[in-house]
């Protein structure tokens, strides 16, 4: 029994962490422009197919190429921000939608063509293969850092969102874009810069997460549902919000696969159902929109 | 323009969208010319028909009342499993069928759009899109009834009024898919230039404004979400009915963005987006898919992402578009040479 407990908690946690790195980004720039980006799992698919190439391929250090595929995605990123996105801003949600499907569909036929179907996973550097004994019961050492590392990064995020002065810009813009503007502040900028590291830290997450959450061409549809879980369940614009609703997810989703298997993911939908039809905001949104 | 003149253009626009124009036709004579002279194509012919009356369904909702649906497969698996069910369980006749899985997919659609029309936005998203996983997950796991994973068989279909057999080259249901789009259509037609149609369209561009003049937006959007969910339980049935097999992927969300994805080609809010976008789509994938699905997937999405950033009325946006500018410069050659005259016979 508390076996039983023990993995649900300690595998929900793994894959509570990537399903954080991967929509903490998406969510606050939602907050911000309001973008309904359901593209944003492409870029956390294309980090972890770079990692894949150079740690794989090319026998590139496991955390070199974490470093180089953060910075490529995050270019990426940018460069279709600028073209592609801009442009639909101003535009309706269904536009937005739209754009993001087609942008879903290419990275998956592109990804389809560089990497082929099957599912792949970034191979796990020797320092981390392994378990670890921690007095009483042993864990996968990669997985404990995994949720270190997630630790580590949501501690950052919140000391940088609520601690620093560009935090405290990108809050504003949250809470009241146009007040925001009105006392200085380029949020077109402050966008592009969140967004771009947003992109970065999906990337961190395909890659990293790969181990959990297999690379496959279809990543960024199969998963958009639980990007979006964890960012309407969230709330908009927020750095603690999707990190609990992330935890709910990851503890709700391995309790149903262990528990439960033969329902699929059959009650997780039912909660957020009902979740949204009494927090429309989310659970922990502080953007009212 | 005085006033007046003004209101009389207004009356008259609205009265000429109810006039049959003969483009309005060309559809079903398209189609009655694939009937007789490309017998072969008659089976993806009434796949093409069945999707034509599901994007139509779905125009009503996103294009007429604005609801953006990312589920809308809910409603036409619904409607399959209904028929599906129905015909497996001995009552294979395919009108009782229709008829069965409208109402279905109506309650269903009147349920969910009770709930979930409260919300906008990114929840309105994710709650359209859990009606549709919720469903796929218990219709996978109510093996016993649905054929879960291995889907629905064993259905047998009677003929239609009891004489009209489904032949084996799909002329029957070729017929039969094409006379019940044509019957969703006049009456989809109807709804939308009727007074209900054009408050939808005054909800769908500014929900405040309507609702200070009196209409009542939120019972007005509910029944345009009934009616939408009816039609694409009637479009499910056919398709269960036609090729008497149901799968899970009536549930999945490809199907509802696929769907989504004929319409904007095609043109939403416009009645006829459905009829250009559907045909076009399924021909498309018929040609370019059969070697190479990634390959297909990779310029629908390119497709997608142009029309967002320079075609934003899909293709019959574009077509209007053209005409207009021609119109334009033609009333406006005429504008000038009335001028001309004008000013000549006053000097």
């Amino acid at each position: 029994m508390t076996d039983t407990v023990i993995s649900i908690l300690f595998s929900g946690a793994a894959f509570a962490t990537v399903l954080y790195l991967i929509s903490v980004g998406l969510s606050i720039t939602m907050g911000l422009l309001g973008i309904a980006n359901l593209a944003h799992g492409a870029f956390a698919m294309a980090g972890g197919y770079i990692a894949f190439a150079l740690v794989n391929r090319l026998g590139v250090n496991f955390f070199a190429a974490l470093l180089v595929a953060a910075v490529a995605v995050a270019a990426i990123s940018v460069v279709l921000e600028r073209l592609i996105y801009r442009p639909v801003y101003d535009a309706g949600e269904l536009e937005q939608v739209l754009l993001s499907m087609g942008l879903i569909f290419a990275s998956i036929a592109i990804a389809h063509f560089a990497f082929g179907p099957l599912p792949l996973a970034v191979n796990v550097p020797a320092s981390l293969q392994g378990q670890v004994d921690i007095g009483w019961r042993s864990f996968p050492a990669y997985r404990l850092f995994l949720i270190a590392f997630g630790l580590c990064v949501f501690v950052t995020l919140w000391f940088a969102i609520e601690r620093t002065a560009l935090g405290a810009r990108i809050r504003a813009a949250v809470d009241n874009r146009a007040m925001a503007e009105g006392v200085g502040i380029n949020t077109r900028v402050l966008f592009t810069v969140v967004f771009a590291l947003g992109s970065a830290l999906a990337a961190v997450g395909g890659a990293l997460g790969s181990e959990v959450v297999a690379l496959t061409p279809f990543y960024p549809l199969e998963y958009l549902v639980y990007f979006l879980i964890v960012v309407s369940i969230g709330g908009l614009g927020s750095v603690s919000g999707p990190a609990l609703a992330a935890l709910l997810l990851g503890f709700g989703d391995s309790a149903c696969k262990i528990l439960i298997p033969e329902f699929g993911a059959f009650f997780i939908y039912v909660a957020i159902f009902l979740v949204l039809l009494v927090r429309p905001n989310g659970l922990f949104g502080r953007a009212q929109s | 323009m005085s006033l007046q003149d003004a209101r009389n253009a207004a009356v008259e626009k609205l009265l000429s969208r109810r006039r049959l124009s003969p483009l309005e036709l060309l559809p079903w004579v398209i189609a009655l010319g694939v009937y007789f002279f490309l017998p072969q194509y008659l089976t993806l012919g009434s796949q093409i028909l069945i999707m034509v009356l599901f994007a139509l369904s779905l125009d009503i909702t996103l294009g007429y009342a604005g609801v953006i649906i990312l589920g809308h497969a809910a409603f036409y698996g619904m409607g399959a499993y209904t028929a599906g069910l129905l015909a497996v369980h001995g009552w294979g006749d395919p009108l009782i069928g229709l008829v069965a899985a409208a109402i279905a997919a109506a309650i269903l659609g009147l349920v969910s759009g009770i709930v979930i029309l409260r919300t906008t936005g990114l929840a309105l998203l994710m709650l359209g899109m859990a009606v549709a996983l919720i469903l796929y997950e218990a219709a996978n796991r109510l093996h016993d009834i649905t054929g879960g994973f291995d889907g629905l068989r064993g259905m047998t279909i009677q003929p239609i009024f009891g004489y009209f057999d489904f032949d084996f080259f799909g002329k029957t249901a070729f017929l039969y898919c094409l006379a019940v789009l044509f019957l969703a259509w006049l009456f989809v037609r109807q709804v939308v230039i009727s007074p209900f149609g054009r408050s939808l369209v005054g909800i769908q561009e500014n929900a405040d404004r309507m609702a200070a003049i009196g209409t009542p937006v939120a019972r007005r959007k509910l029944i345009a979400f009934v009616l939408s969910a009816a039609i694409a339980g009637i479009a499910g049935a056919l398709s269960a009915q036609i090729n008497q097999f149901v799968s899970l992927s009536v549930f999945s969300f490809e199907l509802s963005g696929t769907v989504l994805v004929m319409l904007v080609l095609g043109g939403a809010g416009r009645l006829y987006g459905a009829f250009v976008g559907a045909p076009l789509y399924m021909i498309a994938q018929d040609q370019f898919a059969k070697g190479d699905p990634v390959y297909w997937l990779f310029w629908l999405g390119i497709l997608l992402i142009a029309v967002v950033l320079f075609a934003r009325g899909g293709i019959l946006g574009v077509v209007d578009a053209v005409r207009e500018t021609i119109g334009r410069r033609l009333t406006g050659r005429v504008a000038v040479a009335a001028a001309d005259t004008k000013s000549s016979a006053g000097s």
